[in-house]
């Protein structure tokens, strides 16, 4: 257990470790973050006022996939797994994470599954341009050559996320320190189990989906092709059983990460903490029986639509569960605002309002209205956007003086806060005006009407995508420097990863601790 | 429990970042080959070589670290969750499309065939298309005839088109692999109880029932091809029959590796305690969900077929 972090570059190549191994998910999560926010702003850009001026329609189709599928898969998924990384083997008191060369192999399998997914912008025909949703026929009969390249990327994305998971519970079941019962681990730690149940239920359909997808294009198999007796919303049914579980993937870990961080600057512990397990573990449950809420307008069974609707709306019930705990661990607590807290509330209140416009949408009748509209647009952003983007940034502005030994610079974080949340407000606030007036989403053009929200938001896309470049340079200022931590850092958290020393040692519980 | 502080944390390790590279290559190598390139192939099989390499190493390296002792009982229950969990994911692929037959048969093809709100649908698109299964006329035949360009098969899989059951390949597929599934057992059982020959046997006569299953579906393959007119593009019928089966019979091929190795760990190297045979445990879990597949098949594929 002595080996200590090797020198060079093979300490990140071949390393076992999963301090270093969450430190890379993070890099390559951050990296991705900035290239899938270089094709947002690509959007952004075209569509600062009415017209055709920067891109052709098809890059522009090009950009909005490839700003979903980095987003999703390689900003969003890595910077939690990273977290999961780093945090979970501290905070149950294990020596490493289960199996921790697997743990390496699941980290670079991403960087040569991107490098492949950003190829196809080079390749022949472009990029895949059918939306992140890759619906067929779109992507099977009228896709690019590349799309063969994407499907791969997909599948070998997949098997990370499945390894990844797997270690996780395989952590989380077997590696924690006597004492740590199921009910007393941290909720982040409960909010990743559950994840990784969801990923290794939902990945492996994925992968079947877009075999589907490989099998029509190349090997003349009919699952989308009705000709033959198959159906294209067959596609969107198998897609959406994936896709939103995933769409959960990308939010539970947000929930464990506020529901560490509120009660820290609220000086109080966590009101509610087992609805909060039971909570997660409902919304976990009920994501597996609403997916063709995605699908009102494809043209099902009434049945079904009523079904998925109010099945869809009792989502709401944990949901609230959730927000009603994080607001009353709040009340009358000893409030302070550093940064990591600012970035928690803003997610409790603009993820709140995320939620109400889902409520929204999952009313069928209304669906049709909003459906394919910038509303929706303006509903996911804000899910994802203060909710897992915000969630990430207040995680590592908590954990980072634990990471690294020293505290980030207070004045520059709240400045990247207040950048942020005004950059996503007034990017994303106006979609819902224009997506209820009927701007469609996806389309490089728009009636004059609605110019001016547009400008907005592009100003706003802007201002968000330069904020980054402070928290950037903020982290990297704190890395080289910067005034020590102590290994509490904050007043008086809770969790054994406050414990030990900071920066963390390289080995941390090698012996387990003992958990009252 | 183990005692503290035992948990085996391996050092530095050369083989993850390789399998990365060795997957990476496999995958381009294969779209490169799909999409027409000419150095697909060559990537392709240097990818596979590269991959199964990394891994012969990595199986070899945990081989030898828990027969030097190294890995205590939790880390020992690490691998239990890993692989338990692992076949679960492989239980979700197939549900997709298990899920994909369901649909097809269940909703797709009646609203094709214009049942439900499917009545405009086929009044104006699949006019005269009736749905049947197995589905031997496709939508497109349906409409263009002669023109089609997605015909069905000229005879199905299904159990309705055979006179009797003894002479049903694919009863006798299930009776070998339902049989495979209890002598991988007494081949557990024999080694919880240190007879090893009897484990070699056992464990041999699985293999090889592996293997006739394997050997029966190709044969049934080259049938469907060259007498049914079955084929992977035989319409929605022959996509799911060979998709489906041609899953399951991959992983029957991997499984039977997997156990084919157990059995020559067994035989050469002596490997396997009774007290400590996870490599073995696992690889029959494996064998016993496909075979739990396999029934799926049996009455979804062939007996409802």
């Amino acid at each position: 257990m002595a080996h200590g972090p090797a020198t060079g570059l093979s300490r990140w190549m071949f390393t076992t470790n999963h301090k270093d191994i969450g430190t890379m998910y993070l890099w390559f999560s951050f990296a991705m973050f900035l290239l899938g926010g270089v094709f947002a702003l690509v959007i952004r850009a075209e569509l600062f006022e009415p017209g055709l001026q920067i891109v052709e329609p098809n890059f522009f189709n090009q950009m909005t996939t490839m700003h979903g599928l980095i987003m999703v898969f390689g900003a969003v998924m890595p910077a939690f797994v990273g977290l999961a990384n780093w945090m979970i083997p501290m905070m149950i008191g294990a020596p490493d994470m289960a199996l921790p060369r697997m743990n390496n192999w699941s980290f670079w399998i991403l960087p040569f599954a991107f490098a492949m997914l950003t190829a196809t912008l080079f390749m022949e025909g472009g990029a895949p341009n059918f939306g992140w949703t890759f619906y067929a026929p779109l992507s099977t009969t009228y896709a690019p050559p590349s799309v063969t390249f994407f499907i791969f990327a997909v599948h070998i994305m997949g098997a990370s996320s499945i390894m990844g998971s797997i270690n996780i519970i395989a952590t989380i079941l077997n590696m924690r320190a006597p004492g740590m019962t199921l009910m007393k681990m941290p909720l982040f730690v409960w909010t990743w189990l559950i994840t990784a149940y969801l990923l290794i239920a939902v990945m492996p359909v994925l992968a079947g989906v877009v075999t589907m997808m490989l099998m029509d294009i190349h090997f003349g198999t009919s699952f989308f092709d009705a000709a033959g007796g198959g159906d294209p919303v067959l596609f969107q049914h198998i897609f959406w059983f994936f896709g939103h579980p995933e769409v959960y993937i990308m939010i539970l870990p947000a929930f464990g990460v506020v529901s560490a961080i509120i009660p820290t600057f609220a000086r109080k512990p966590l009101f509610g903490y087992a609805s909060m397990v039971y909570a997660t573990a409902s919304i976990a449950f009920l994501s597996f029986i609403v997916w063709a809420h995605h699908m009102f307008t494809v043209g099902m069974p009434l049945a079904g639509e009523l079904f998925f609707m109010y099945a869809t709306m009792l989502i709401a019930v944990p949901t609230g569960v959730k927000v009603f705990n994080w607001v009353t661990t709040m009340f009358k607590g000893a409030m302070t605002f550093e940064t990591p807290m600012l970035f928690s509330i803003a997610f409790v209140i603009l993820f709140t309002i995320g939620g109400f416009s889902g409520l929204m949408l999952a009313i069928a009748p209304a669906d049709f209205q909003y459906h394919d509209t910038y509303f929706v647009v303006a509903h996911f952003h804000y899910v994802l956007v203060p909710g897992a983007i915000f969630s990430i940034t207040a995680a590592v502005y908590y954990w980072l003086p634990k990471w690294c030994g020293n505290m980030y610079n207070e004045t520059m974080g709240k400045t990247h806060f207040w950048l942020a949340f005004l950059g996503l407000n007034l990017t994303f606030f106006p979609m819902h005006f224009v997506g209820l007036a009927g701007m469609p989403r996806r389309i490089p053009d728009y009636s004059l009407q609605f110019a001016d929200f547009n400008m907005i938001a592009s100003c706003g896309a802007f201002l968000f995508g330069a904020a980054q470049i402070l928290f950037l340079f903020n982290v990297i200022a704190t890395i080289r420097g910067g005034k020590k931590a102590t290994a509490e850092v904050w007043e008086n958290p809770e969790g054994l990863e406050w414990t030990v020393a900071s920066p963390a040692p390289y080995h941390t519980f090698s012996v387990p601790p003992d958990v009252k | 429990m183990a005692s503290e502080g035992t948990y085996y944390v391996p050092e530095q390790s050369k083989l993850p970042i390789l399998a990365s590279l060795g997957l990476f290559l496999t995958v381009f190598g294969a779209a490169s080959w799909l999409n027409g390139n000419d150095s697909g192939p060559t990537v392709f099989f240097c990818g596979g070589v590269l991959f199964a390499y990394v891994l012969w190493v990595w199986f070899s390296t945990v081989i030898s670290e828990n027969m030097a002792g190294l890995n205590d009982a939790q880390l020992k229950r690490s691998y239990v969750w890993g692989m338990g969990w692992f076949i679960f994911s492989e239980v979700m692929f197939f549900a997709a499309f298990f899920g994909a037959l369901w649909y097809v048969r269940n909703l797709a093809l009646p609203w094709l065939g214009g049942e439900g709100d499917g009545a405009a649908t086929n009044e104006f698109l699949w006019k005269g298309f009736e749905n049947t299964w197995p589905l031997m006329t496709t939508p497109d035949m349906a409409v263009n005839g002669d023109a089609a360009r997605v015909t069905g098969p000229e005879q199905s899989m299904s159990f309705s088109q055979v006179d009797s059951i003894w002479t049903w390949l694919p009863f006798w597929n299930t009776v070998i692999l339902l049989t495979s599934s209890v002598t991988v057992h007494f081949a557990h059982t024999a080694l919880k109880n240190a007879k090893r020959s009897a484990f070699n046997s056992w464990l041999g006569l699985t293999v090889l029932l592996g293997i006739i299953f394997l050997v029966l579906q190709v044969w049934e393959y080259i049938h469907a091809y060259n007498d049914l007119g079955l084929t992977l593009q035989s319409g929605i019928y022959g996509t799911t029959f060979f998709m489906l089966t041609g899953f399951h019979g991959a992983h029957v091929t991997l499984g039977t590796f997997m156990l084919l190795v157990m059995f020559l760990r067994s035989v050469l190297k002596g490997h396997f305690k009774h007290d400590d045979c996870f490599g073995f445990e696992s690889a029959s879990w494996y064998w016993h969900f496909v075979d739990v597949v396999w029934v799926g098949l049996f009455i979804f594929i062939y007996i409802l077929g």
